[in-house]
């Protein structure tokens, strides 16, 4: 590869490029930043993802590829992209304030936040297995350090052993799948894999061995049952901050590798992975929303509930396999990625709010009379739990409203059923929340931080305006499935 | 159809005006709390004003849909959604009556909302675009978002303004309803992905759906619907509701939420799936009047007179399945009827009941007695209203019920004179509860020191229930115009399904 050609490469992905040389570089300058001055780390963060999303934007209607075929821009990465650099900003206004709380304010911390965002975003481009294992491990190895970010405390600490150990294990899984699918095919390009389908000359059940090895691999990420041992601890001993992150951005991640592996390379196996994916999708969805029900602490119930949620996102995947579907289905994820992102934000900035130093304020009970001293936050916090729910005119319930459909088209009817029955299980602890704020009495005390306020209130509007003029997402979404194909 | 001819058409205003009331409550001082209430009462009578409006310009000698708004929506990868409003004799009486008892509701609250005043409106207001918006809604993706949204201020008004075991009562009525609705969330992806429309008069006209299918989307809808009624033996979550609400809350619940159920099946399932409807007819009826005479039983057992009004909800509302489900005009239009009769009568003992609570903060039926002699102009009143309820000649429930008892008894479909018989029965067992309860509270000596000093009805009191009273003499003694605005629409609406079911049936 000349060097014309190299440039050529990185000019095609220069939003990744940008993002991981400015964390670089802010690595660097932070070192000449004073201690009390950790603002302008923030700041310098802040700006680089947002020329990153700048030039994502830019890159609307391109369709091409990098690196000999290893990466794809597309509308379905750019989707991703621009979700992924629009978390990463949210959880930099979601965390300058909060460090200062906990006394861990360090440089350090959004430069690993950056480079977990661009290991999502190199999962959004990747077509290629090696790729996908390296942006996964891009993506996880920072979040590792995050979880334990708040060290001395023990389950900070315990959270970060706990995700890095079975965090290992996946990626173990996820390589095992690759090598073995390489042995079956030949191959680790997405399409070469397809080609190499076709032709005919394929071990099909070594195939399917390392498909699955990659979905279980993949599961961990997303934290699908019952791959999902570790969210619980990991959840609510990491930073909350850094929760809310991981919360969104690894399941977007996950996601994105999930879908563009299974609908591209693996149509051929929809025969035996409907039924497996029907499965994971249910006990997922079960299993999630009735856990969720037994938990007092709120960053626990988020925990399971993000399973839950997660659930909902992979009936998307179980009619992966039906042609005229799956456009459809893909969207449909596609929409509730972004409707997951505006719930999960909106509840973790209220969490965040609340949370005070050794981890008090995070009891259910300690929401008690939110709705009568900050009703705004109390008001941001129900739309979220509604949404959460699926009621309208919220933007959770379009994105369910999606995400039935699809799998109602797809002749999935029990699966909707079961989609729909948990959903009213979860009303009753998304209600829950509601019920402290608005119906108990209590003394809570929020921390006053306008970043915080601000993702609050951005996150909350969006939710319903979005919720009610959903036109222009739907339509994004649908394009970005379109051009995954 | 551009914007501003959308925001100034008539059923986008009288179902959205009480947004402006929220707005403007939203940036008031929560302290300030006359203000809030006159706020929301002008609100209310300004969107009482715009239904009245509605009501001149709608023809009742046409039988369809008017005043349509349609407006593409969400049309994308296969949606087809749209944002269908219109009007037809079904509805215009269920939307004039929410917007009638929402002032009378609101002018309630006046002493008895003293706690969060500011939010109460909100709720208040926000519930009204919700159920004003279901009767109008003709995109079944529209009247979900409608229909699913009506849960959360209403969850909010019990929970946070109810009795003291409100918490428990608002968790169950959401749960319930939402089980239902979830299942006809089901129906209504279906019906949109196999016919390719969630317009209601484009599957009227167009859908064609095997008879074994419209039997699993019926009872898929049915769910939704019978839940909210509620018919009996799913009612358990109204008297919980019922009794926590505030009484406002209760009114409303009664008034209006619950007809949200009976239009439900009146506009969906006899519409919809007519075949399922003919076939499925005589179960409904048998639910029908079970809840009628188990409702009236339990009824009859209760100490709390709240308690005594929820239940006869559950009577009263059997009548009305019972004649939508004759199908033929007479039932159908005594149903409708009974619809309003059910919102003026019950919402009126709710607030005869709300009032008493608010001077004695009890409602045990013995607590009382010889209320008579210490408050005679409320005693009254209640006994009109008590008469109406009952369905005195002359009063509007006899209308309601009697051209209901008509319809059953000539129904084709149902071919059971038993069932009107049956019902008949309930007729007289809600005069034994409500007379008992009447003799109970309001004949005899005063025999307790507490009523003795109970103050009669002020002015604000009267004024809330008079126009209540006018109404159930005018519907008794003179209900033609009250006919005439269904009629067109009822008898199109049984010749479709006669015409559907006849291609149906051997």
């Amino acid at each position: 590869m000349t060097l014309g050609e190299l440039t050529a490469n990185l000019i095609k992905i220069l939003p990744l490029c940008i993002v991981i040389v400015w964390a670089c570089v802010i690595l660097l300058v932070d070192l000449f930043i004073p201690k009390e001055r950790k603002a302008w780390t923030a700041i310098l963060s802040a700006i680089g993802l947002l020329v990153a999303m700048g030039f994502s934007i830019a890159q609307t209607g391109v369709d091409t590829e990098a690196f000999g075929g290893m990466l794809v821009v597309d509308g379905f990465s750019q989707f991703l992209t621009i979700l992924v650099l629009s978390t990463g900003l949210a959880a930099v206004m979601l965390s300058y304030d909060y460090l200062n709380r906990l006394g861990i304010q360090r440089g350090e911390y959004y430069v690993l936040l950056m480079f977990s965002i661009s290991g999502i975003m190199l999962m959004a481009m990747a077509a290629d297995l090696i790729v996908i294992f390296l942006a996964l491990e891009l993506l996880s190895i920072p979040l590792y350090v995050l979880a334990g970010f708040a060290r001395p405390r023990t389950d900070s600490e315990e959270a970060a052993i706990k995700y890095f150990l079975l965090g290992a294990f996946a990626s173990g899984f996820l390589v095992y799948g690759v090598a073995i699918v390489f042995g079956a095919t030949g191959y680790t390009g997405l399409t070469d894999i397809l080609q190499s389908i076709q032709g005919g000359s394929v071990d099909m059940s070594l195939l399917a061995i390392g498909a699955a090895l990659i979905l279980v691999g993949l599961g961990f990420k997303v934290a699908a049952v019952p791959f999902h041992m570790w969210t619980p601890d990991v959840y609510q001993g990491a930073p909350s901050s850094v929760t809310a992150f991981m919360a969104v951005g690894a399941k977007v991640g996950g996601f994105a590798a999930l879908m563009r592996i299974f609908v591209t390379s693996f149509g051929v196996l929809a025969m035996d992975f409907t039924a497996v994916l029907w499965g994971l999708a249910a006990l997922t969805m079960i299993l999630g929303n009735v856990v969720a029900i037994a938990q007092k602490n709120i960053k626990r119930m988020l925990a399971y509930s993000s399973i839950a949620q997660a659930g909902y996102i992979l009936m998307a995947l179980v009619p992966y396999g039906q042609k005229d579907v799956i456009v459809d289905a893909i969207a449909a994820a596609l929409l509730y990625l972004i409707a997951y992102a505006f719930m999960s934000f909106a509840a973790w900035a209220v969490v965040i709010t609340l949370e005070k130093a050794e981890g008090e304020g995070l009891q259910l009970s300690d929401y008690a009379g939110l709705g009568r001293k900050y009703p705004v936050l109390a008001a941001i916090m129900t739309v979220s739990m509604l949404s959460f729910t699926g009621i309208p005119p919220t933007l959770g319930f379009i994105g369910k409203f999606y995400l039935f459909r699809s799998v109602v088209e797809g002749g999935f009817i029990w699966l909707a059923i079961i989609g729909v029955l948990t959903s009213l299980v979860s009303a009753y602890y998304y209600l829950r929340v509601v019920i402290y704020m608005y119906m108990q009495d209590g003394e809570p005390v929020a921390q006053r931080d306008n970043w915080v306020y601000l993702t609050a209130a951005v996150t909350g509007v969006g939710m319903i305006v979005l919720g009610i003029f959903s036109l222009p997402l739907l339509k994004w979404a649908y394009q970005a499935a379109i051009s995954a194909f | 159809m551009d914007f501003l001819d959308f925001l100034l058409h008539p059923l986008t205003l009288v179902t959205f005006f009480p947004l402006m009331g929220v707005l403007i409550i939203l940036f008031m001082d929560k302290e300030n709390k006359t203000a809030i209430r006159w706020t929301a009462l002008i609100t209310s009578l300004i969107t009482f004003g715009i239904s009245l409006w509605v009501l001149m310009l709608f023809n009742p000698a046409n039988p369809d849909l008017q005043m349509v708004v349609d407006i593409p929506w969400i049309e994308v990868a296969g949606w087809e959604i749209t944002y269908l409003m219109g009007i037809d004799g079904l509805s215009i009486l269920l939307v004039l009556l929410t917007t009638f008892l929402t002032p009378i509701s609101i002018l309630s609250t006046w002493t008895a909302v003293e706690e969060r005043v500011k939010e109460f409106m909100i709720f208040f207001l926000l519930l009204e675009i919700g159920m004003v918006g279901v009767f109008l809604s003709l995109d079944l993706f529209l009247f979900y978002v409608f229909w699913e949204f009506t849960l959360v201020p209403m969850y909010f008004l019990i929970g946070v303004w109810g009795g003291p075991n409100r918490v428990y009562a608002a968790v169950k009525f959401f749960l319930y309803t939402m089980a239902g609705s979830i299942l006809m969330l089901l129906a209504i992806l279906w019906l949109g992905i196999s016919q390719g429309t969630f317009s209601v008069p484009e599957l009227v006209a167009t859908a064609s759906i095997p008879g074994n299918i419209q039997i699993w989307l019926f009872l898929a809808f049915a769910a939704a619907f019978a839940i909210k009624v509620p018919m009996w033996p799913l009612h358990s979550w109204l008297p919980d509701a019922h009794v926590e609400a505030p009484t406002a809350g209760s009114v409303i619940l009664a008034g209006v939420l619950l007809k949200m159920g009976t239009y439900g099946f009146l506009r969906f399932n006899l519409s919809l799936f007519p075949e399922a409807s003919v076939k499925l007819a005589p179960w409904i009826a048998v639910l029908a009047v079970i809840g009628i005479l188990y409702g009236a039983m339990v009824s009859y057992a209760q100490k709390d007179v709240k308690m005594l009004v929820a239940y006869s909800s559950v009577s009263h509302l059997g009548f009305v399945m019972l004649g939508l489900f004759a199908i033929n005009s007479q039932g159908i239009e005594g149903g409708i009827l009974q619809m309003i009769n059910h919102g003026i009568s019950t919402g009126a003992l709710f607030l005869v009941v709300g009032m008493i609570y608010e001077r004695r903060h009890t409602r045990d039926m013995d607590a009382f007695g010889g209320l008579w002699k210490v408050m005679p102009v409320y005693a009254a009143m209640t006994l009109i209203v008590v008469l109406s309820s009952m369905g005195l000649p002359g009063l509007n429930g006899f209308v309601g019920e009697f051209t209901i008892l008509l319809g059953a008894f000539g129904s084709k479909v149902l071919n059971n004179p038993w069932f009107a018989a049956l019902a008949a029965v309930g007729v007289i067992l809600a005069a034994v509860y409500l007379l008992y309860m009447f003799n109970k509270m309001f004949m005899g000596p005063v025999d307790k020191d507490e009523n003795r000093r109970l103050f009669d009805l002020n002015l604000r009191e009267i004024v809330t229930l008079v126009p209540l009273l006018i109404l159930i003499f005018w519907i008794g003694l003179y209900p033609s115009p009250f006919f005439n605005l269904m009629e067109a629409s009822v008898t199109k609406l049984v010749e479709s399904i006669q015409v559907a079911a006849m291609a149906g049936l051997p």
